[in-house]
């Protein structure tokens, strides 16, 4: 039988990122991977906010397989007929070190299971982890592929549904009200019209967030992330939104609907689908969170629910890179001390809430309870794109004061609603 | 094109290495389960449909391996599991 100092669960970000550390310290790491290689069953929207992870792991992002940074944050309204478009460009986006990058998995993942390995981890792929061995209520080690593989700490980094932790008993199934589900397109496109249509110069990219009638006023959105030679599109939705019936619409009519509209049809013209994926996402933060450490095992990134939505950001990778290596931190102090009970990496929930990771999850956890109003996907999108429409309409006869114009949406119980809104967004 | 593009058409972009055993099943009994109806509006793939009995039918092929509809549903009507290592979907994007 093999005995590893530890086995991690799954090669996404979180699990790349604390055997990388653990193999640099030199541990015996062994990462085992269902998929053909790192990345094969991730898939993010995506974009990477680099600042909160480069520190932690400095080595990387020089050569990192990285696609455009964001130098254009793009937020729209969209009502039924008309939509409103806010593009913030601003000079601390342009300059480096860059704030964020869009970025595709199976690319990033597979790349970053190289320099892993290339520190001395051992990534067998292919490999689904089956069953957790415990002793004495201790995890002790896995079961993959008819395999028993033994270890001083077993980190579950195996995504959002993490079998590993729900076997290890640190985890109920998911709720459906506790997490969304993201479904894109890759959409290939010359590099020049891709810079050409959204106004980008050279390496520079640009990121827009859709809300109102594309999901038809569910909670979520749509999402446009500019790559180097394709383009992500996809909608995010509220699975409890989503399997109501209040209107019944299927997911991937929901996709075909967003890109018929006139806004993004003439962004995707010409480019070539090359990639239909999807994937469920927690969204549940602070409050749905399971134990993130027992006796002889740790959880981190998606398996442990960091994912967060708040409305004009929505993160989960860096805190899946961040969590690895938190959780490879914890490993080596309980390594020092001998210690792989529960008490020993409890050290790992310790590290956590001094760093950004929990801290964030803290402060944010109403944001979820905030941002389900459905009146933000409805009332908002129609209400913003009708006052536009106003504004800028010339009648054949006279135009009315603009003032009025406005105030005419803004009824004393329009108003009433709005200062309730307002309250709640208030405790994001 | 990216105009017009039916679903299969869609997922027959992606890379799928097919396994023998289907990695999801109704649980026996359930397919007329209100629970699992959710299925058929939330799979982004599709995969979920009613036939004319009313029983809910799963078509694995094409499966994005997202578990959205074991989050939806529950485990007491969907046997979930991820397929084998080294089948099912694999991302050349993601």
């Amino acid at each position: 039988m093999e005995k590893f100092d530890v086995i991690v669960a799954g090669a996404g970000l979180a699990g790349l990122a604390a055997a990388y550390t653990l193999a640099q310290e030199g541990l015996e790491v062994l990462v085992l991977e269902r998929g053909d290689y790192a990345g094969a069953k991730n898939v993010t929207g995506g974009r990477l906010y680099l600042n909160p992870v480069r520190d932690l792991l400095p080595d990387l992002w020089k050569k990192a397989p990285l696609e455009r940074f964001i130098a254009h944050e793009e937020v729209s309204l969209m009502a039924r007929e008309r939509s409103l478009t806010i593009r913030y460009s601003g000079g601390e986006l342009a300059e480096e070190p860059y704030q964020s990058y869009s970025i595709l998995r199976a690319k990033f993942d597979r790349w970053l299971a190289k320099q892993a390995e290339r520190k001395g981890a051992m990534l067998v792929a292919k490999s689904r982890v089956d069953e957790v061995i415990m002793e004495n209520g201790n995890i002790v080690g896995v079961r993959a592929a008819g395999d028993e593989l033994r270890a001083d700490v077993v980190i579950a980094s195996d995504g959002v549904l993490s079998f590993v932790a729900e076997k290890a008993g640190l985890r109920k199934p998911g709720k459906a009200h506790d997490h969304a589900v993201g479904f894109k397109e890759i959409i290939e496109l010359d590099p020049a019209v891709i810079e050409d249509r959204f106004n980008l110069e050279g390496e520079e990219g640009a990121a827009r967030l859709f809300m109102g009638e594309v999901t038809r006023g569910k909670f979520g959105g749509g999402f446009l992330y500019t790559n180097k030679e394709s383009i992500s599109l996809g909608v995010v939705v509220g699975i409890k939104d989503l399997m109501e019936e209040k209107p019944a619409v299927n997911a991937p009519q929901l996709l075909d609907d967003f890109k018929a509209r006139p806004e993004i049809a003439r962004l995707i013209k010409g480019g070539q689908t090359v990639e239909y994926g999807a994937h469920a996402i927690p969204e549940g933060g602070y409050n749905a969170m399971g134990k993130l450490y027992g006796g002889g095992i740790l959880v981190a990134g998606d398996a442990a629910g960091f994912s967060m939505n708040i409305g004009v950001t929505v993160r989960g990778m860096e805190y899946a890179l961040a969590s690895g290596y938190y959780a490879a931190q914890a490993v080596l102090q309980a390594k020092e001390k001998g210690d792989f009970s529960a008490a020993g990496l409890s050290v790992y929930e310790k590290i956590l809430n001094d760093s950004f990771v929990l801290q964030d999850f803290k402060t944010f956890k109403h944001a979820l309870t905030a941002l389900e109003n459905p009146r933000l996907f409805t009332v908002y999108p129609e209400l913003a794109g009708n006052i536009m429409r106003d504004l800028y309409e010339v009648p054949d006869g006279p135009k009315k004061p603009l003032f009025r114009t406005v105030k005419q949406y803004l009824t004393l119980r329009e108003m009433w609603g709005m200062a309730g809104d307002m309250r709640k967004v208030m405790k994001i | 094109m990216s105009e017009v593009m039916g679903l299969k058409t869609k997922l027959g972009l992606n890379v799928f290495k097919h396994n023998e055993t289907a990695h999801i099943v109704i649980k026996p009994g359930m397919e007329k389960d209100p629970r699992l109806k959710r299925a058929i509006l939330v799979c982004p793939a599709g995969l979920y449909s009613e036939n004319a009995a009313g029983e809910v039918e799963l078509t694995i092929d094409g499966c994005l391996e997202c578990g959205t509809c074991r989050l939806a549903c529950g485990i007491e009507v969907l046997d979930w599991n991820f397929p084998e290592g080294g089948t099912g979907v694999q991302f050349r994007f993601g």
